[in-house]
């Protein structure tokens, strides 16, 4: 399904995602899944949170800049391929270009999520709800 | 050594009284031929026949950047197009560079204060000179050229770049003469450590460094690596190119040629005149130009004048090193640097902020640009390769203006310090002036 990710520009120097911890954490945002990624200079902060409005007030508020993105959020079966079966495979298959993905574990399922950015939502979509 | 004895040990009632004559004409010239000279001069109610001893000059209006840059490109130029034989350009304080223009005249003069220059280090045609200023709009290469050419000497237009055939051809062609700007020749000792080649061994016996400000320290560096006597030189396009001043195997400050070019000091607030001795901006007017004569350039260069007899015989006047700027311009590998410029570059990309700052440093002895822009809301998108193609785009464009390459950080909105009243915008982590 999808989800709306925030992400966050941040120098790539120590301290800054502790600042961004800390504004969020101010503002009563809780983490649900959170990826970095960096060049030599700066990174990007991506994350899922339990309320991206709240978050995104806070975030402006601190001087930071952040954007958001639509992003899907996929349940996997937490078991050996089951991430290519599911999701990748698929995907490939449609000809659906995946951007950047990361992935986390929810307690206490079974289950694994796995959070996509892909160059074409609606069709992916399409294609995991197997439909 | 002394090329030109005549002129270069003239007792000095002699060389003043030269230089009286020559001002006279060349000031009559510019108010004939340059419009912009006549009207400066009416302004200040003052004709070429106010001049009448050499305490005149500060009667006469002084000529800045600026000027050049509202004339451009060659408003100034006191001889029809069809006389001048050569431009030459230099950064000026916004996009638009400063034009200058040369007759035969002009190139003869300018090899004959470069052969000057060159003899004041000794170089005969005995010599090999490795020339590894630029070659093109910039003045150095050319100017540095012609001067070996006038000796005599044996020239290597090798220009910059491409350092490790550099060291290659100072060892094979046996090179007694480097010609460089001061942090390229420590780039070339450390390249050629890197090689295994040291640079004493080579016939390298005396070098002429300028273009930028270096300290004294530099100096005993590039001494003891090099296994050379490195004089100091000073020129600017405006006046010239090279071949204003240069020190003589004394290294006692740089004697200007002055049969050529009249310098004074003045107070860089009031514009009044100082004493020999005293530190303040030095401003020079041409004596003996034809197609682009200056009358009282202000240079932005902070020194002061000794009169004081050299051991050398030379009576002209020296030089200190260059101590500051009396302007924001800096000078990053012998190129000049406006902050204004690489903020009108970032002005014209759409969403950039004019929040910047400009970081210089000296990493293993090359001059590193580093331009530090804020990233907005506008400009963001959680993509890298957008953001980079971003980054990619503005060193283009201040590669396009500047003519040197800066290298691009994007930093967090807000994170440059905005201070009250005027930007601090440049941090210079190297040591250039001394003290």
């Amino acid at each position: 399904m999808k989800v709306t990710q925030i992400s966050v520009f941040l120098e790539n120097r120590p301290g800054r995602l502790a600042h961004l911890l800390r504004v969020l954490s101010d503002a009563q945002v809780n983490l649900r899944a959170l990826s970095l990624a960096d060049t030599a200079d700066f990174g990007i902060a991506r994350a899922i949170v339990s309320d991206t409005d709240a978050a995104m007030r806070a975030i402006q508020a601190a001087g930071l800049t952040a954007a958001t993105t639509e992003v899907l959020r996929v349940e996997i079966p937490d078991v050996p391929g089951g991430l290519a079966r599911t999701v990748v495979e698929p995907l490939a298959q449609a000809g659906v270009n995946i951007e950047y993905m990361y992935a986390y574990s929810e307690r206490p399922s079974e289950k694994a999520v796995v959070v996509l950015k892909v160059n074409d939502l609606e069709k992916a979509e399409r294609v995991l709800s197997g439909g | 050594m002394i090329w030109d004895p005549q002129h270069e040990t003239m007792p000095r009632a002699e060389l003043q009284a030269l230089q009286l004559e020559r001002l006279q004409a060349q000031v009559a010239t510019v108010y004939e031929k340059v419009p912009f000279y006549r009207y400066a001069f009416a302004a200040r109610g003052i004709t070429p026949q106010s001049i009448r001893s050499l305490d005149d000059l500060s009667k006469l209006p002084f000529t800045t950047k600026r000027d050049f840059r509202d004339n451009y490109p060659l408003g100034l130029a006191a001889v029809p197009r069809e006389r001048i034989v050569r431009l030459h350009a230099s950064s000026g304080t916004t996009g638009k560079p400063i034009v200058v223009a040369y007759t035969i005249g002009d190139i003869e003069l300018w090899a004959e204060v470069m052969a000057r220059t060159l003899t004041s280090g000794g170089v005969t045609q005995q010599d090999i000179v490795h020339n590894a200023y630029g070659y093109g709009l910039f003045t150095g290469g050319l100017g540095f050229h012609y001067g070996a050419e006038r000796i005599g000497a044996t020239v290597i237009p090798i220009s910059g770049g491409a350092t490790k055939r550099q060291i290659m051809f100072m060892q094979d062609l046996g090179s007694t003469v480097l010609c460089c700007t001061p942090s390229y020749a420590l780039y070339l000792a450390e390249t050629a450590e890197e090689m295994g080649v040291d640079l004493r061994d080579t016939a390298l016996r005396v070098g002429f460094f300028g273009a930028e400000p270096w300290t004294q320290r530099m100096r005993e560096e590039i001494q003891a690596k090099l296994g050379l006597q490195a004089l100091d030189i000073y020129g600017l396009s405006e006046i010239i190119g090279p071949g204003v001043s240069v020190e003589c195997e004394h290294q006692a400050g740089m004697h200007i040629f002055e049969d050529h070019f009249l310098a004074e000091i003045i107070d860089p607030q009031t514009g009044e005149p100082l004493p020999y001795g005293e530190r303040g901006e030095l401003v020079l007017t041409t004596l003996t130009k034809e197609a682009l004569p200056v009358i009282r350039y202000r240079t932005g260069d902070i020194t002061a004048l000794h009169p004081e007899p050299c051991a050398c015989g030379r009576t002209f006047v020296r030089m200190e090193k260059i101590r500051g700027r009396t302007d924001d311009m800096l000078i990053v590998r012998g190129i000049n640097v406006f902050p204004s410029q690489i903020e009108s570059v970032l002005l014209q990309i759409e969403g950039v902020q004019p929040h910047y700052q400009i970081v210089v440093d000296r990493q293993r002895s090359l001059d590193e640009l580093e331009v530090w822009v804020e990233v907005s809301e506008e400009v963001f998108v959680d993509e890298f390769r957008r953001l980079e193609a971003l980054e990619n785009k503005i060193q283009d464009e201040l590669r396009n203006v500047l003519g040197i390459s800066a290298r691009v950080k994007l930093v967090e909105p807000r994170s440059i310090q905005r201070s009250e009243g005027k930007a601090r915008r440049v941090i210079d982590r190297r040591e250039v002036y001394g003290s």
